[in-house]
């Protein structure tokens, strides 16, 4: 029985790491890879790969992988909701076999954007407002651009002077980028980037160590995210010790971390050296991360229709409440398999084959036009030659192969008592199956015989009893049915003339 | 399967395929050609052409003279310009499934066909195409709605009429079809009705059919499509190129096995060579320049302007032009520089690879940046007080009857100092001059046009091999003008189907095969009723069909029959040779079993077990199919 298999190597139960191995079709893919931009790719003659928006960073993408009819889509990272500079995933219904999805956010329901991005606006400027210093970790490219685009766009409108700061190096650049992958970005940036470029900032500047220690209020975005290391640590430690200063956590943290450890409410953090830091500053946690939640990842099971569901990227407890969740709601069953746990699916192909349109016309001809949900059954060749796999007439077969048909012919002798005349024998035989047979075709031929369909029956004198005429019943082998039928018929005697 | 050939222009194609009951549009272009035979529409007044005599018959009636004016032998429409829209009347359009756009000059025709057709369906293309060809639309409409010229001349066209005008006024052709430009809001709901396409992108229609569209080479998003079934196959190539130049190469392998290739958009001028072109073009706009005069480039706002502007980025500084000022003039001038430099993934690869450094993969990014090229969306506004000459100026439109291009046709015609450098193939530069005539600034024909030549088409059929060619008929015979070049037209086996406007051809084409998907086991038969509802469904999923009883093949051999015969308690049996083979009499039974090379016959008495058991027998013996 054909299957395909998926072992996650670095993402089953799991966040951040990312490499999953699926075999499909006798061809093995590592998920989580390179490739390059294009739209449907055959990579070998027989696997094909097609790429969707995934919505989650710039250039972010889901595949689906096909080998003939098996297929297995893989999400990577995505969010169903667009935002500032990017538009949402989005995938058709494509039904693949297994739909394996990123579940990071697998119990969360995020209330509105714009509820939050008030939420955020209302916390930096209250933190500005009193002179205090926010610090903002963020990783270079994707929810960065996002909070700049906010602040940006929010400085302008409440005309406000604290400067904005953006990790040194890495605006230009990233800049440069946005301006020429702008047509993965959304509907309205794409647009307007000949008359304004949304990724050129009036604001925001390039930060310099020394001006973490300038007085009066400012806004810096630093990296890496979950200050575990680096510049946004370094400022954090400089930050802390003041109540006046506030830090925001705009995504998913990683056990271990010091973004972590303040998130869950940590206030005394040991760093190197035995060395105590106090937090006095405000922390603050808000979900502008670009992942799908609950509820994004069930409207792209939903829109996919897959046959089967598998969990990736999360925490082994709240997957599970998710997988629950998607098994109740779409009837399909749901795997998360762990790091190295292989899940085998079987599947039931269905192999395509030509037929030739003489043979289908023949079946249409029966009067059953073709339904194409329902299977149906036909008889003819299946020829395969070169992995080319075609349904013939066995006419057609036997010609294409250079054989000559064989023709099986059957004569029973059917006695009968009548001490009439052969031809009268023959004419109430006619008579009798006319009105007997009334489907099939009857027909007296002027030498006496009579045939129904192709079925030959002759009416013969008996060598030794004048008074019993023999009825010669000739067919095929392909008529048999209606041959043996004949005889039976036959056999059982002919009726009375009314005469 | 049926074309229907709804455009003459062989480079700007409009035709209908009919397939597996599928309705396709192949591109819809329009021919702009019919504008050359008006008057120029000048952006400022010009007294010169306000002041052209009216014409009149031979035998001096003057009725037409408000609608025809004379200039320099010459005989122009005194009107709007109008367009030569693809056939209408040939095929109900509203019956059309999809449009396939090949590339944003072959579009051109599109607002005509989706919004006064009564169309229903989709438009595929992809997403340069669509920016370019709204970049293209937009210019046109602006070129023609920014000056309102009330005069729309109509008596010229009445048929008893138009037999009386010189030539080419008399042998314009379907005169009466010609439509004025569309409007703006035309223009966006026509391309509200595209759906975006990548190439290779499979695109099933109603499961019958497949389209793909595929690299072409030629501009940045062209494409060749293949349309095709699980069984036929069909490519339809338009507007290809195999030079490199920005756009991503063709892709040649995919047109490979097709039954059917519909070849159009090759080059309109077989006889130069593009590199050459791009040289003289060069060399001619420095001389101009170095003798203190101004250069004019008549060009489209797209596409060759690109490869232009990226070879005098190369040039300048070595021709010591480095202080002359370059203007590109044009409605959507900037939108055109900033659009070519955010499609990095439909790039030649050298480009593509500029974009990770990140760079901008065209250089005029630095030429805008250095201030050695400027853009300006007309010449009214900020280009007169930065306007500083001897310069060059690329502007449109190409035909010379609309756009920025006249009021320098006007300003610079007068000096022999002053040079016209004609690039785009589209016109005949001798017809686009003529309502200028007479003229003392020089011309420069450098027609650059990278689509596929002769030499390249023929070694491009032999390398996919279609079984049949479909072109249309210009391609099938030398050019009229050089009618000598035997190499100048396309040489294929069998030779090509040829078409011509307004026909209908039937392609050859025999459907042998149609896919259908079958159960690696076969379906459980009809299990024995057991409710009332589900005997219902049982009988449902398996239509009753008469099951066919096998063809046989193969031979019996009498020996081993026997054998088989023996073994199964027959007794008494005799054999006889015949001329064509063995009788088996099974003498107690009364049995006799004709055996030959190809047939046998049991005769035997009215007992069915008795048949049967022989029947089995034989089929043993026998292959089954």
């Amino acid at each position: 029985m054909p299957e395909i298999r998926v072992t996650p190597l670095g993402a089953g139960q799991d966040v951040g790491r990312s490499c999953i191995l699926v075999s499909i079709g006798g061809k093995n893919v590592m998920l989580d890879c390179g490739m390059h931009m294009g739209f449907n790719d055959d990579v070998d003659d027989e696997l094909e790969i097609k790429a969707y928006y995934a919505g989650h960073v710039l250039g972010a993408a889901m595949f689906q992988i096909k080998v003939g009819s098996e297929s297995v889509v893989y999400t990577g990272d995505y969010n169903m909701t667009p935002d500032r500079h990017l538009g949402a995933a989005w995938i058709d219904k494509c039904r693949p076999n297994l739909l394996i999805t990123e579940s990071t956010y697998a119990t969360t329901i995020r209330d509105s954007k714009r509820c939050r991005e008030r939420d955020f606006l209302k916390k930096v400027h209250e933190a500005v407002e009193r002179g205090g210093k926010v610090l903002i970790p963020v990783f270079a490219l994707g929810r960065a651009q996002e909070l700049c685009i906010l602040l940006e766009t929010f400085w302008e409108r409440m005309n406000l002077k604290a400067p904005i700061y953006f990790s040194t190096g890495l605006t230009e650049k990233a800049n440069h980028y946005y301006k020429l992958f702008i047509t993965w970005t959304n509907q309205k940036i794409r647009k307007t980037f000949v008359q304004r470029n949304m990724f050129e900032f009036k604001h925001i500047k390039a930060f310099d160590r020394a001006f973490a220690d300038n007085p009066g209020p400012m806004v810096v975005f630093a990296t890496p995210g979950m200050l575990h290391a680096g510049q946004s640590l370094q400022i954090f430690r400089k930050w802390a010790g003041n109540e006046k200063n506030m830090v925001i956590m705009p995504g998913y943290c990683v056990q271990g971390t010091v973004g972590h450890k303040i998130l869950s409410g940590q206030r005394k953090l040991e760093m190197e050296g035995r060395q105590v830091l106090e937090v006095k500053m405000q922390v603050e946690y808000m979900s502008f991360s670009a992942h799908a939640d609950a509820k994004g990842i069930m409207q792209l099971v939903g829109q996919a229709e897959p046959e089967s569901v598998l969990l990736v990227h999360g925490e082994a407890k709240k997957m599970e409440f998710l997988k629950q969740k998607i098994e109740q709601e779409f009837r399909v069953s749901c795997y998360m398999p762990a790091n190295g746990e292989t899940v085998t699916l079987p599947t039931s192909p269905s192999i395509p084959v030509g037929i030739s349109l003489g043979l289908l016309k023949r079946e249409m001809a029966q009067g059953l036009l073709p339904d194409a949900k329902k299977p149906r059954l036909l008889h003819g060749t299946l020829i395969m030659k070169d992995s080319n796999f075609r349904l013939v007439s066995s006419e057609q077969a036997l010609k294409e192969l250079g054989l000559a048909e064989h023709q099986l012919r059957f004569t029973c002798r059917v006695h009968l008592h009548d001490p009439r005349k052969e031809q009268e024998t023959a004419m109430r035989v006619y008579s009798h199956l006319k009105s007997v047979l009334k489907e099939h075709c009857v027909q007296h031929l002027p030498d006496g015989s009579v045939t129904v369909e192709s079925i030959l029956i002759q009416a013969a004198a008996h060598s030794e009893d004048p008074g019993t005429k023999v009825l010669l019943v000739s067919w095929t082998y392909q008529d048999e049915e209606l041959g043996s039928h004949l005889t039976s018929l036959l056999k059982k005697g002919l009726p009375q003339a009314a005469s | 399967m049926k074309l229907y050939c709804l455009s003459g222009h062989p480079t700007l194609p409009c035709n209908v395929l009919k397939f597996k009951s599928t309705t396709i549009m192949l591109d819809c272009g329009l021919d702009m050609t019919s504008t050359l035979n008006f008057l120029p529409l000048p952006l400022v007044q010009s007294p010169r052409l306000s002041n052209l005599p009216g014409w009149s018959l031979k035998d001096g009636n003057a009725f037409l003279d408000k609608e025809l004016k004379e200039c320099s032998g010459h005989v122009f429409v005194d009107s709007v310009p109008e367009f030569c829209l693809p056939e209408t009347e040939l095929i109900d359009l509203s019956t059309v499934d999809v449009i396939l756009i090949s590339n944003y000059h072959c579009m051109m025709a599109l607002p005509y066909i989706t919004e006064h057709t009564g169309f229903t369906g989709t438009v595929y293309a992809t997403e340069p195409t669509v920016q370019i060809g709204r970049l293209l639309m937009e210019e046109l409409v602006n070129f023609i709605e920014r000056v309102p010229k009330a005069q729309s001349a109509s008596l010229w066209k009445n048929k008893d009429i138009q037999r009386l005008l010189p030539s080419p006024l008399k042998d314009a052709v379907e005169v009466s079809t010609w439509r004025r430009c569309y409007t703006m809001q035309e223009v966006n709901s026509a391309l509200s009705k595209i759906q975006l396409v990548g190439y290779s992108q499979k695109i099933e229609l109603f499961g019958a059919v497949q389209v793909t569209p595929l690299s072409s080479g030629y501009a940045l998003g062209s494409s060749n499509w293949i349309i095709q079934s699980h069984y036929e196959k069909v490519s339809y190539v338009s507007g290809s190129s195999l030079l490199t130049t920005h756009p991503q190469p063709m892709d040649q392998a995919s047109l490979k096995n097709s039954d059917v290739l519909v070849l159009t958009g090759l080059t309109q001028i077989p006889t130069a060579n593009p590199d050459g072109m791009v040289g003289e073009f060069c060399s001619n706009l420095a001389l101009t320049v170095r003798n203190g005069g101004n250069v004019l480039v008549p060009c489209y706002p797209s596409g060759v302007i690109y490869d232009l502007l990226e070879c005098l980025y190369q040039y300048i500084d070595s021709a010591g032009l480095s202080n002359i000022p370059f203007y590109f003039i044009s409605p959507v001038a900037n939108s055109s520089l900033e659009f070519s430099q955010i499609f990095a993934e439909w790039l030649c690869h050298n480009k593509q690879t500029k974009v990770y450094l990140p760079e901008p993969p065209f250089p005029h990014a630095e030429l805008i940046q250095t201030n050695k090229l400027k853009h300006y969306p007309s010449l009214h506004g900020d280009f007169s007080s930065d306007f500083r000459q001897p310069c060059v100026v690329f502007t449109g439109h190409p035909s010379l009857r609309f756009g920025d291009v006249v009021h320098f046709m006007e300003l610079w015609g007068k000096s022999s100092l002053n040079t016209v450098i004609f690039t785009e193939p589209d016109f005949s530069y001798l017809e686009a001059l003529a309502p200028y005539q007479p003229l003392a600034m020089k011309c420069i024909y450098c027609p650059i046009d990278t689509r596929l030549n002769f030499i390249q088409v023929s070694k491009l059929l032999k390398e996919v091999q279609p079984l049949h060619v479909v072109c249309p008929e210009q391609y099938t015979q030398p050019p009229p003008a050089q009618s000598h070049r035997m190499d100048l037209m396309i040489d294929c086996q069998p030779p090509a189907m040829s078409y011509r406007r307004a026909e209908v051809l039937a392609l050859p084409f025999k459907r042998r095969y149609e896919k259908i998907e079958i159960m690696p086991e076969p379906p459980p038969r009809p299990t024995q009723p057991t409710g009332g509802k589900k005997r219902k469904r049982a009988s449902d999923d398996i239509p009753d069909c008469k099951v066919l009883k096998p063809l046989l093949s193969g031979s019996i051999p009498v020996e081993q029959f026997v054998q088989a015969l023996e073994k199964h308690g027959f007794s008494d049996i005799k054999v006889e040779d015949t001329a064509k083979g063995h009788i088996v009499l099974l003498q107690e039974a009364e049995t006799l079993i004709q055996i030959e090379e190809d047939s046998t016959h049991i005769i035997c008495d009215n007992d069915e077990m008795l048949r049967v058991r022989l029947r089995d027998l034989v089929l043993k013996f026998l292959q089954k199919f």
